[in-house]
């Protein structure tokens, strides 16, 4: 992994100007691009922290103007807006995130105990067509959501999935398959075939020597690979939001956006519900940081 | 397959090392069927879900059913399509969406690539820095789109009162025709940057310090070794990134649908959402299949030319 490689690409510039001089030249250089870098960071962090502060602000500073960026009333009744409702009892936000934890967890589940096995034959036999097929199962990846959802939405209103968190689990799996079958491929690749050849040569059969030796050392790579499967579920927005409707099946990501539909919108409510949703995110993210790259391009680059 | 197993080595495991089971036999439970097994349920599930339904719509893009009216589904030729094609409407679309794409893509590229170029000059605090830029990217559509939303409302927008505070006027950002393309340009640029300069900082790090070293004894200038050196080995892993973040903003739906809805007017309307307006409000279902049948299309194309290279890249 490159990124987190303390390794210095090139340390300062060397131009062709006397000792004292080019450190000099070096430092104010360095000074300036220290100042950029924080500028760019500010700005991309801007709206981040700016979320989180609208999320513990009095409704009143929300919609201050001029916005108040430090003086403003700290206050946790969006956070508790988010999980009670008015009336008292589970607020309809807090079911779409239990529905949202059970479609992502099965669907990563799903897609883990159809992908690994698979990304495992790829990279050990000598499968027809072999890179074919990869590339179809890579392609599948990229169709466009609002396509897909015209036939999708057609078949599920036959065979009655639509509004069903199991019509949800399984287009997500089928979304998170072509995913995990490339990534969990790369981390297969990495163990010999030679330890199964091995273990072949003691006796045991092709399975379990893969149960036994391959199997274990996987595992590090099938949690990276279900992590960014369980993201990619977690915030997914189109399938949500056209195959389900009722409060009891509906996701986070569509009730969330569902705040903002009347005359008036609760942005201290939203900018929590929106902490709430994004923060295992993050963590999750910082768990499988090692694997950012590949994850990222659905397991097609690696470094 | 199972009745090849044999009986005595259900658990191999405790005795493993000491008495091994009879080789022989069991070799022959047979690659082939295995790797048939392990792959096909896997593949089924992508038939299932992918391949069924754009087959589906394939057949719905010849015909002029529509999902509310229900009734029978009547054959219509290649009528849809050349009503896609010649329509004014689409080529509207399909404007925006492109400009869109180059707009945001290009941005990325430029920003992400920077940044990546300021990090990998850094001796201390790569990792820190690194983390803190990733954050905007892993987060859902639905909160980048709905906060971004907030910040950009013209009246108590925090962009606006920032612009106030130092005596620019006021901009309404996503109720005026030009603004609202480029207030989605901006959002997208936000989002995705990190994700460029995620990979351009791969690529930076693995360049051999040993080139950039021979090139300061031979008093090589700044831009001379940044020319030579560093871009023709960071261009490759770029241009993959480039090309998979244009594969994703020409797709691009969930982005539009919560931060302008389309709109003012149709200037936001990029094809994919044109296609679920078409779909899911006007009720065309089969115009709508012809539609995305196009997009899915060019979408092919344009995979098969990032799969292409990926696999020279891979192998070259």
């Amino acid at each position: 992994m490159a990124v987190s490689v303390d390794e210095a690409v090139a340390t300062g510039p060397a131009r062709d100007h006397t000792p004292p001089a080019r450190r000099r030249g070096g430092r104010g250089r360095s000074v300036l691009e220290v100042a950029l870098l924080t500028l760019l960071a500010v700005v991309m962090l801007f709206p981040v922290l700016w979320m989180i502060e609208t999320s513990i602000k009095e409704n009143r500073d929300v919609y201050a103007i001029p916005a108040k960026f430090f003086d403003f009333t700290i206050t946790l009744d969006h956070y508790r807006d988010v999980f009670v409702d008015p009336d008292g009892g589970r607020s309809a936000l807090s079911v779409s995130f239990l529905n949202s934890v059970v479609v992502a967890g099965a669907s990563t589940v799903l897609a883990t105990v159809l992908g690994v096995p698979a990304a495992w034959a790829y990279s050990r036999f000598a499968v027809k067509a072999k890179k074919d097929q990869l590339f179809f199962i890579l392609s599948t990846r990229f169709m466009p959501p609002v396509v897909v959802v015209i036939p999708i939405f057609l078949m599920y209103r036959q065979v009655g999935l639509i509004d069903n968190k199991l019509g949800l689990i399984l287009i997500y799996s089928a979304f998170n398959v072509p995913f995990t079958i490339w990534m969990m491929k790369g981390f297969v690749d990495e163990v010999p075939a030679e330890y199964e050849d091995a273990a072949m040569l003691d006796g045991y059969t092709r399975l379990q020597a893969f149960r036994r030796f391959t199997l274990p050392l996987l595992v590090p790579g099938i949690a990276a690979t279900a992590v960014f499967a369980l993201i990619f579920s977690w915030n997914e927005f189109v399938f949500a939001t056209f195959l389900t409707s009722s409060d009891d099946v509906r996701t986070a990501p569509p009730a969330i956006a569902g705040l903002i539909g009347g005359t008036t919108t609760d942005w201290g409510l939203v900018a929590a519900a929106s902490v709430v949703f994004a923060l295992p995110v993050l963590v999750f993210a910082y768990l499988v940081r090692k694997h950012l790259i590949a994850g990222v391009t659905l397991g097609a680059v690696r470094r | 397959m199972s009745d090849h197993v044999p009986l005595t080595t259900d658990r191999p495991g405790q005795v493993a090392s000491a008495a091994p089971p009879a080789p022989g036999r069991s070799r022959r439970l047979g690659d082939r069927g295995l790797a048939v097994a392990f792959i096909s349920p896997a593949l089924l599930l992508l038939l299932a879900m992918s391949v069924f339904p754009l087959l589906w719509a394939l057949y719905l893009s010849f015909t002029d059913y529509s999902a509310t009216r229900g009734g029978p589904a009547n054959f219509v030729g290649f009528g849809n399509y050349t009503a896609i094609l010649t329509s004014a409407q689409v080529h509207t679309r399909a404007l925006t969406t492109l400009i869109y794409v180059v707009g945001a893509v290009g941005l990325q590229t430029v920003l992400g690539f920077g940044i990546a170029y300021l990090i990998s000059r850094r001796t201390h605090g790569r990792g820190v820095l690194t983390t803190l830029f990733l954050v905007p990217m892993m987060l859902s559509p639905v909160v980048v789109g709905l906060f971004w939303r907030f910040m950009l409302d013209a009246q108590f927008g925090v962009v606006n009162s920032m612009l106030g505070s130092v005596g620019l006027g006021q901009v309404e950002w996503l109720t005026r025709q030009r603004t609202a393309l480029l207030s989605l340009v901006v959002v997208d640029t936000w989002q995705w940057t990190p994700f460029i300069m995620l990979i351009a900082l791969a690529g930076l790090t693995a360049v051999p310090k040993y080139l950039y070293e021979a090139a300061s004894i031979d008093r090589a200038s700044e831009w001379f070794r940044f020319r030579t050196i560093t871009l023709p080995l960071v261009w490759p892993l770029l241009l993959i990134a480039v090309m998979f973040r244009a594969i994703e903003a020409f797709r691009l739906f969930d982005l539009v649908y919560i931060l302008t809805n389309g709109g003012p007017g149709v200037s936001t309307e990029t094809l994919s959402f044109h296609i679920y307006k078409v779909a899911f409000l006007g009720f065309n279902t089969g115009t709508a299949s012809a539609y995305g049948i196009l997009m899915v299309l060019v979408v092919i194309v344009l995979t098969q030319f990032y799969l292409r290279y990926l696999n020279k890249l891979k192998e070259g």
